[in-house]
């Protein structure tokens, strides 16, 4: 599991974020996640406002963006709440990452859909790339982590990277995505198998035959 | 009023009430971790479950279960055992097996429920987990290895301190409970969550491997350290004070009190006198009650004697001195020590007149002076519990953060009479409106402002008396019951010139001005008091002796005799009726009954526990003016407020390290 620590205080970190403030687009996106909330209850925008912050610290950082101390000092004095409560959903998240990650944050699902359907073949594709679990690769750009569960178990195994998904991936189309990503391009995102759309069956439907043409109403069959 | 069923026995359940609550109503233990009464409701540790029906096939957690018409509770199926057996050893997968060094070891929730409601063995064979220990300031001790995440802890210090320190951050097995950074947790209350903590991984630091529960002998005392008269227990070893708990009682301190109550004991045994001394060329020397007693008596001082009563006095160590200064002629008695000067020809108008619980229904509230979280830390969380109901808040004097919302009207006094007219309209609609007079504003003469103010808005009426002062002397309204008071406070004894002037442990008093009088000093610890005196006569503590004690809203309590006083000292009563024998005038008591009947005698309401009757408020004068600034309070450091907790090694680490060396209160928050 992830390392859900947060960086250590230090003075250099202060130096670096003690100045941390939104910018003007990044304030005024803040601004409409409050205003989402009834007056007073602008706590409630904790998690839109962590994720913004991670956004403009990725920016900063050519990364995927992270959360150091300072920052979510910050959003607790944007939010008015104590700074403990904003600690407890940032390391509560994964989504949220409390360590400096690469520019491409490669999230590996390992549960059992995903291991079956061979993603410990994807943990060696990543491995001979240079990246390790729980670290920044040396040229910046790569940070492995395995997940838990990301929801794609019909297309499983499965790779998020950043915002983006990847699915019904083999370790060679991991690697093709990947060998993109280095080149700046953005790869095709979902399913990579070749005109499947989203997680049909391969092939064609397997069930519910009847229905592909037109509405069929099984009902008098059971 | 649901009617339910619990375990074939049928009940009526308050409206609102859990199944737990009605559970309890129908004398069914039933057994849990993160439930507390007085916190809100969090269902994580499971460990109340019970069967319901109507409902899921399933055992249901009876902490936030509503109860409601027609349930069918059983507390006592096979189902119920084996899941509180399930929950019991998931609980302990990750607690250690280290209750034989573990301090909660004896009074510890998750001990005490294995043993009733666990199954005999571990099945777990894997490593169990281990967290590192965080540090939460010099009263907390942590091991947060046998935390079991019940965030009691997390919730009192959200919903009753009211400053959000403690925090559980991560999640799941990784879940950690700590102070943000591991910063101290400073707060006056924040040593109650240690007694919250059903496991121990928060202990007392100062207590730490000090005594078993058991070895401790347990007496129901009264703590001084603040004028609420907090109930508590003195759990003493031998001739040792060891810790003081608190008490459940719903009027005073419900269940709480605060960390100066709590360690100051440890002064206990610091900085003790426990000889007689007497002044000599040099210095204070020791010497023999004989010599002592005889040196008294040489002052003649005939009716030029005079009694100063200090803030840990009982009252019938006063009343001892008063029928001392009544048979020698002199009617010389003082307890504002500080120079006060009010009022006090009707005490209905210097008492907590809403009571400690009635605060809590205050709609409006005016605090003029009062550094209440300092003065009175039980009061504040009081006034918070009225503030979540929906009461305003407005304070008059310097800033102090007071964990809820409030409007500070500047500290110029004079806004007493001239609130912002939105100020007074809150108070003109409200329907209990209350005043808090602190001792800032006692000192600056308001409090024939505060009772013109409290006839303006009709502060007293029908059921409820919204005028308060708040004193923040153990022995005040003791005192003043007992005539502890001059027109002109201090002022009256200085210009009486008396030739004797015996101080009952009133440190905070300016000897100065008594240079020429014989400075008799009875009194328990080498303080400021005893460092004036010429003769120190060695005293008892409130932890050594019986007495009663009055509180800020006139409640009378007794405490018992913990422990004996160390050395020579005695009883104070004791000491003062020995003092009548030598100085050859005869009182009307010969023992701590007698004395305590002739008290009861002459002031009736001391000898009934509870709220004492003070009659109708005074008619206020319509003229009466505040003037004055409030920009500092009288209590500069909360931590070292009396001698005891300035000879305690805990306090004084306390005000170092929480409060950097007790600077001004604002440079402290």
């Amino acid at each position: 599991m992830a390392d859900r620590n947060p960086a250590p205080d230090t003075p250099e970190l202060r130096e670096r974020w003690g100045a941390f403030e939104f910018t003007e687009s990044y304030r005024e996106r803040a601004d409409k996640a409050i205003a989402r909330y009834p007056e007073g209850r602008q706590r409630s925008a904790v998690m839109p406002l962590l994720d913004l912050a991670q956004r403009q610290v990725g920016e900063q950082t050519n990364t995927q963006g992270w959360l150091p101390l300072p920052v979510i000092e910050y959003v607790a004095d944007y939010l008015d709440m104590p700074v403990i409560r904003v600690l407890e959903v940032a390391s509560f998240y994964f989504m949220y990452n409390m360590k400096p990650v690469g520019k491409y944050h490669v999230q590996v699902c390992g549960t059992t859909p995903c291991m079956l359907r061979g993603s410990d073949g994807l943990f060696e594709t990543c491995k001979k790339r240079g990246m390790s679990k729980g670290h920044v690769s040396d040229d910046g750009l790569w940070t492995l982590t395995e997940v838990e569960c990301m929801g794609n178990c019909a297309t499983a195994p499965m790779v998020q990277i950043n915002d983006d998904n990847y699915e019904d991936l083999t370790p060679e189309r991991l690697d093709a995505i990947l060998d993109e990503l280095a080149a700046g391009n953005q790869p095709k995102t979902g399913t990579q198998i070749e005109g499947k759309r989203t997680s049909e069956p391969e092939g064609g439907p397997t069930t519910l035959k009847d229905m592909v043409g037109a509405n069929h109403d099984y009902r008098g069959e059971w | 009023m649901p009617k339910v069923t619990v375990d074939g026995q049928e009940i009526d359940a308050p409206d609102g009430a859990t199944v737990l609550q009605a559970c309890e109503l129908a004398g069914k233990e039933i057994p849990r971790f993160c439930y507390h009464e007085r916190l809100s409701i969090a269902g994580n540790c499971r460990m109340c479950l019970v069967e319901v029906k109507p409902g899921p096939p399933k055992p249901q957690a009876s902490c936030a279960l509503p109860a409601t018409e027609g349930q069918e509770i059983r507390t006592d199926t096979p189902m119920v055992k084996t899941a509180r057996e399930g929950v019991m050893e998931f609980l302990l997968i990750n607690h250690p097996l280290d209750c034989p060094i573990c301090d909660q070891g004896g009074e510890c929730d998750l001990q005490d429920q294995s043993v009733a409601y666990g199954r005999g063995g571990s099945r777990y064979e894997e490593n169990k987990r281990a967290v590192t220990e965080k540090y939460m300031g010099p009263l907390i001790k942590t091991v947060m290895t046998r935390c079991i995440h019940c965030t009691r802890c997390v919730r009192f210090s959200e919903e009753i301190a009211g400053v959000d320190e403690i925090g559980a951050v991560g999640r799941g097995e990784d879940m950690q409970i700590t102070t943000y950074l591991e910063q101290a947790a400073e707060h006056e209350l924040s040593a109650n969550v240690i007694d919250l903590c059903p496991v121990g991984a928060l202990t007392s630091r100062p207590y730490a491997f000090e005594a078993r529960p058991w070895e401790l002998k347990k007496t129901l005392s009264i703590d001084v350290s603040d004028a609420i008269g907090a109930n508590i227990r003195l759990d003493s070893r031998g001739r040792e004070v060891m810790r003081a708990l608190p008490r459940i009682n719903d009027d005073v301190n419900e269940e709480w009190i605060s960390d100066k109550a709590r360690y100051q004991v440890d002064g206990l045994s610091r900085r003790r006198l426990d000889k007689v001394f007497m002044r000599t060329k040099g210095g204070l020397k020791p010497a023999t009650w004989d010599e002592a007693f005889k040196a008294i008596a040489k002052a003649k001082p005939g009716k030029d004697i005079a009694a100063i009563a200090g803030d840990m006095v009982d009252c019938e160590t006063m009343f001892a001195a008063k029928s001392l200064l009544k048979a020698s002629g002199s009617s010389l008695l003082e307890g504002r020590q500080t120079g006060m000067d009010y009022d006090v020809s009707n005490l209905a108008a210097v008492n907590f007149n809403s009571t400690l619980a009635g605060i809590e229904t205050a709609d409006a509230i005016l605090i003029v002076g009062s550094h209440i979280r300092w003065e009175a830390p039980l009061v504040n969380v009081r006034i918070r519990k009225a503030v979540k109901r929906g009461a305003k808040v407005f304070v008059i004097g310097a800033f102090w953060d007071t964990t809820y919302p409030a409007v500070f009207l500047g500290d110029e006094l004079s806004s007493l009479g001239e609130l912002p007219e939105a100020v007074g309209e809150i108070f003109s609609s409200a329907e209990r409106p209350a005043i808090i007079m602190g001792g800032a504003a006692l000192a600056h003469g308001a409090l024939g402002a505060g009772l013109a103010f409290a006839e303006q808005f009709n502060l007293v009426r029908e059921g409820w008396n919204g005028f308060n002062v708040l004193h923040f002397s153990a022995a005040r309204m003791g005192g003043l019951m007992l005539g502890f008071a001059q027109k002109g406070g201090m002022k009256d004894i200085v210009t009486a010139k008396p030739k004797v002037v015996i101080s009952l442990g009133a440190d905070e008093m300016d000897f100065e001005p008594f240079a020429d009088a014989l400075k008799v000093y009875v009194g328990h610890h080498g303080d400021k008091g005893a460092h004036a005196a010429d003769i120190i006569l060695p005293g008892a503590s409130y932890a050594e002796k019986d007495g009663t004690y009055v509180n800020t809203e006139g409640r009378v309590q007794f405490a018992e005799k913990a422990v004996f006083a160390p050395g020579d000292a005695r009883e104070d009563w004791t000491i003062l009726r020995a003092l009548a024998d030598a100085l050859g005038v005869s009182v009307v008591f010969n023992s701590f009954a007698e004395l305590q009947a002739a008290m009861i005698a002459e002031v009736p309401a001391l000898g009934e526990e509870g709220l004492a009757d003070f009659g109708a408020m005074p008619k206020a004068s319509a003229k009466a003016r505040a003037e004055g600034t409030i920009s500092a309070y009288p209590i500069k450091d909360f931590y070292l407020t009396n001698a005891i907790a300035r000879a305690s090694a805990v306090m004084q680490q306390c005000s170092a390290e929480l409060l950097g060396g007790g600077e001004l209160a604002e440079a402290a928050e």
